[in-house]
């Protein structure tokens, strides 16, 4: 198939970016949609031309590292899927494909299709973890874990931290990945000592980065590709209110 | 140069007191101290996370880099089924002396017995570490750890967190590096690649790293640095590491001195989603803990096989009568089944391809079916253990394994060769830490299932936290200096290429050299390797470096953002390794592990070891681009536990 691609191409952090238009000619359906990029990179290469910058690693959908938006859809339109589990059967010959980077005041442009996502780690080391320096831990066994718990720990701790939950948000709100991380360590019985304490660094870090709020649209959780339930933000804010009612106490 | 394995132990300490007695004589770094002292480690995966948060709780003053945007995106964390602990929970007789055991055999008696049995025995602190930190593993209703088996094991000593074990162990080490960074004893520099490593009177004291986003080239000083950069399967272009993985840290580590090992022992992983046509990037792994409730089986006769490529039919799996299935691996090896280990399930895979029973495009498939278990467990329950894989395999194929059997076939997926490194995972050139898949000394010539989470864990967590301090307390600090003519040259000579790679203004991609690269190394050097082969690519690769210098094209320029100067590098560095890699795999005339010369097999096709020539590790000193690497050998000894054929039926 051929489609007709509408890319932005922004040369640095403080450069002004402009959409380009490429041709993708034989495509095949096989074909992911980063692999249909690299086709069209390796042309534009093979002419000397700088090749369309964005990011990618694993490409199995698990590291993260790849994402942008495919007609105003973050990771494109297919539900549960990173942009390099897209495969291009999901489009048609014609189609007209406008690709933008993340849009969130706190992922700032580095080039082209390419943001900085780091606010997402300092939000991590704000508080997302257990304090237990390595050697210290007891035997593995020694803890039970209610199932359900664990299984609802688990199914928030499948963030990939990817950012699209910011991308796909109105107000640019990081609230599911970190609702995500709050809800994992604090549903399970080794999290609870920094329980609320964890829940309110988190969430003030998150408020000092560029990040907005939540108002409810759930867009983020449409958007997850892990489809990460917007529960967890409900759990977060629980958890921060716990911890107001025990600042103030203390 | 005599390979010394370092251990500090008096002889004839028996190898279960091995470790605690190298611990007791290796000498202890002040704690006041500590602080006094840089370590650089490179990489953040499962082994540079840990390396990195252990070393700064010790108070060590840290500088850990990795080219990618976080730490949390190293290539552990799409590791799917499992880590190994010898815990015995499941009461079925497992050991940390079964777990070693199965380890050497395993690795077909090429790996160094003691580093074995000491991984064996902090594999169980592992686990407990991971829990502690809040790693989800799978549970049993009364709220403890359930394991299973896994890839050639006869007991259930693997925990898994569904099918994304890598994942969230990779997370738990990356949440304790976090608050380390936030502790302020790890600096954290994502975003930049380790380009050159700096050796200061024969001690590594240093790296040369580029800032991936401005492009400047700087040196970073220090007083230790630990390499924990992983595997070089991306030599075969395709494979299922991740696309940015590159041989460039070791590679440059070898250049300066250190040897590496064994680098023909690659690991070919039996159940990979198999290739769809000619511009894929990369290969899909699918859990080998599949195979624990797929069948795996080709079409008995040639008229029901199929090739995509080549407009064949054939006919479709759900067609294909019970009596017309050949179930190979049941019937190879009927006390293993489709759980013999992964070397031996990919070269049954490929000679039922050879023998025109393939599927899928090129006729390089075969399938992996679940309908028994699926009569027999429900399907519930099938969707519990595989449910995300299922998906994920539908994702790419557009099929669900639930209506129609998967489609696998063997694709490059670990490599057991590294840098040689000592008992302290010290390599040959001193202050040098080798960590994880960058060194070769655990697995042998073949990594069982499920050993890989454990070992850059056991390396980063509990080996090197220790060792390192042995030999920081015989260093004098030097404060992180970075100046001075090794840290000047370096600088220098890496800045160079980079230029000398742009100005070269050819007309291809650096990828489609690689692709070209990959092509020939898989089909002479990957799942069966023969002399001609490897005799003829050896004449091949210095042709295909000499045109990339001559034809490639790196737009932009050095400075900013400039993934294709990235990539070209890294290229030019498989384009160098991979001459070695050819070299051992030539120079070694047996078949061991991954390691498969057609000349070297018994009279049922399997892999003959030739124990009196080749008991040792080859370690290769670099002597210059396009010349012959220095042959260097550690005997490998068995004291405990003796040499045997691998046997599987």
């Amino acid at each position: 198939m051929n489609l007709k691609l509408h890319v932005w191409r922004q040369a640095n952090a403080t450069a002004a970016g402009t959409f380009a238009t490429y041709d993708a000619k034989g495509v095949s359906e096989h074909m992911s949609f980063l692999e249909m990029i690299d086709m069209v990179n390796e042309g534009l290469e093979g002419k000397g031309e700088e090749p369309i910058a964005f990011e990618s690693d694993c490409r199995e959908g698990i590291c993260g590292t790849c994402g942008f938006m495919v007609n105003g859809h973050a990771h494109g339109h297919k539900e549960r899927t990173t942009v390099c589990q897209l495969h291009m059967r999901e489009f048609k010959d014609g189609d007209e494909l406008w690709i933008e980077p993340w849009r969130a005041a706190a992922f700032p442009v580095i080039k082209d299709l390419v943001v900085d996502r780091s606010a997402l780690d300092r939000i991590i080391q704000a508080g997302g973890y257990i304090s237990v320096r390595t050697g210290q831990a007891q035997d593995a066994n020694a803890l039970p874990v209610n199932k359900n718990d664990a299984d609802r720990a688990f199914d928030a701790a499948t963030c990939i931290g990817c950012g699209a939950c910011v991308a796909a948000c109105p107000n640019a709100a990081a609230m599911l990945f970190t609702g995500a991380k709050v809800t994992h360590l604090g549903l399970l019985p080794q999290g609870q000592a920094e329980r609320y304490e964890r829940a309110d660094k988190m969430v003030t870090q998150m408020e000092k980065e560029d990040f907005g709020h939540c108002s409810n649209f759930g867009d983020c959780s449409v958007a997850c590709p892990k489809g990460i339930s917007i529960d967890v933000i409900a759990t977060m804010n629980r958890d921060f209110l716990m911890a107001q009612a025990q600042l103030r106490h203390e | 140069m005599e390979l010394k394995t370092n251990i500090n132990a008096a002889p004839g300490t028996h190898i279960s007191k091995m470790w605690d007695e190298h611990r007791f004589n290796t000498k202890l770094v002040n704690p006041a101290n500590k602080r006094k002292y840089t370590v650089i480690v490179v990489g953040s995966g499962l082994a540079g996370a840990s390396a990195a948060a252990s070393l700064g709780e010790l108070g060590y003053n840290v500088m850990n880099f990795c080219f990618h945007d976080t730490p949390r995106r190293a290539h552990s964390i799409a590791a799917q089924g499992g880590i190994n602990a010898a815990k015995n929970y499941a009461n079925d007789g497992d050991s940390i002396w079964r777990l070693f055991y199965d380890t050497v055999k395993g690795g077909d008696f090429r790996s160094r017995e003691a580093n074995v049995y000491r991984l064996a025995q902090v594999s169980v602190n592992i686990i407990d570490q991971a829990v502690a930190q809040g790693v989800p593993f799978a549970r049993e209703y009364g709220g403890l750890l359930d394991t299973r088996s896994f890839g050639g094991a006869q007991l259930s000593r693997t925990f898994y967190a569904r099918g994304q074990t890598g994942q969230q162990l990779l997370l738990g080490a990356y949440q304790a590096l976090e608050k380390n960074i936030a502790d302020g004893t790890v600096k954290m520099f994502p975003r930049h690649e380790m380009l050159d490593l700096v050796v200061v009177d024969g001690h590594a004291k240093g790296i040369i790293a580029r800032d991936l986003v401005s492009g400047a080239i700087k040196s970073y000083g220090a007083d230790a640095v630990c390499v924990a950069t992983g595997g070089y399967s991306n030599v075969f272009y395709l494979s299922t590491n991740a696309i940015n993985c590159n041989v460039t840290a070791t590679w440059r580590a070898s250049k300066r001195g250190a040897l590496f090992a064994n680098p023909c022992y690659t690991q070919i992983h039996p159940t990979c989603i198999p290739v769809s046509g000619d511009n894929q990037s990369k290969l899909t792994l699918m859990s080998e803990s599949l195979r624990n409730d797929g069948r795996v089986w080709a079409p008995k006769n040639t008229a029901d096989a199929w090739n995509a490529g080549a407009g064949k039919v054939g006919r479709g799996p759900n067609d294909i009568a019970e009596g017309d299935r050949d179930y190979f691996l049941e019937r190879r090896y009927p006390s293993f089944g489709n759980l013999v280990p992964r070397d031996i399930a990919s070269r049954a895979a490929k000679r039922a391809a050879d023998d025109g029973q393939g599927v899928a495009y090129g006729g390089r498939g075969v399938y992996l079916d679940f309908k028994d278990s699926i009569n027999r467990l429900g399907k519930a329950k099938v969707a519990e253990r595989y449910g995300n894989l299922f998906e994920m395999y539908e994702r790419i194929t557009g099929v669900s394994p639930f209506e129609a059997p998967m489609m696998i076939y063997p694709a490059p997926h670990y490599t057991m060769g590294g840098l040689w490194v000592d008992y302290n995972l010290q390599s040959t050139i001193p202050g040098l830490f080798v960590l994880g898949e960058a060194n070769f000394s655990d697995h042998g010539a073949n990594r069982l299932g499920a050993s890989a989470l454990m070992q850059g864990l056991a390396d980063g967590y509990f080996v090197i936290p220790y060792t390192i301090g042995g030999y920081l307390a015989a260093q004098k600090p030097t404060n992180a200096n970075n100046s001075g003519a090794a840290f000047k040259d370096a600088e220098t000579a890496t800045g160079d290429r980079l230029k000398r790679l742009l100005n070269v203004k050819g007309k291809r991609s650096a990828d489609s050299f690689h692709r070209e690269l990959g092509l020939l190394m898989w089909d002479k050097c990957g799942m069966a390797r023969t002399r001609e082969g490897l005799t003829e690519a050896l004449a091949k690769v210095p042709e295909l470096r000499d045109r990339f210098w001559k034809e490639v094209s790196v737009p932009g320029s050095e400075s900013g953002l400039n993934q294709s100067l990235e990539k070209a590098g890294r290229v030019a560095d498989f384009l160098e390794f991979a001459e070695t890699m050819l070299i051992d795999a030539l120079d070694r005339e047996e078949s061991c592990g991954g390691h498969f010369r057609e000349e070297y097999q018994d009279e049922g096709g399997e892999a003959a070891r030739n124990d009196e020539k080749f008991a040792y590790a080859a370690a290769w000193e670099y002597t210059g681009v396009g010349n012959k690497p220095r042959l260097h050998k550690e005997a490998l000894d068995f004291t405990y536990v003796k040499p045997a054929k691998r046997s599987y039926t």
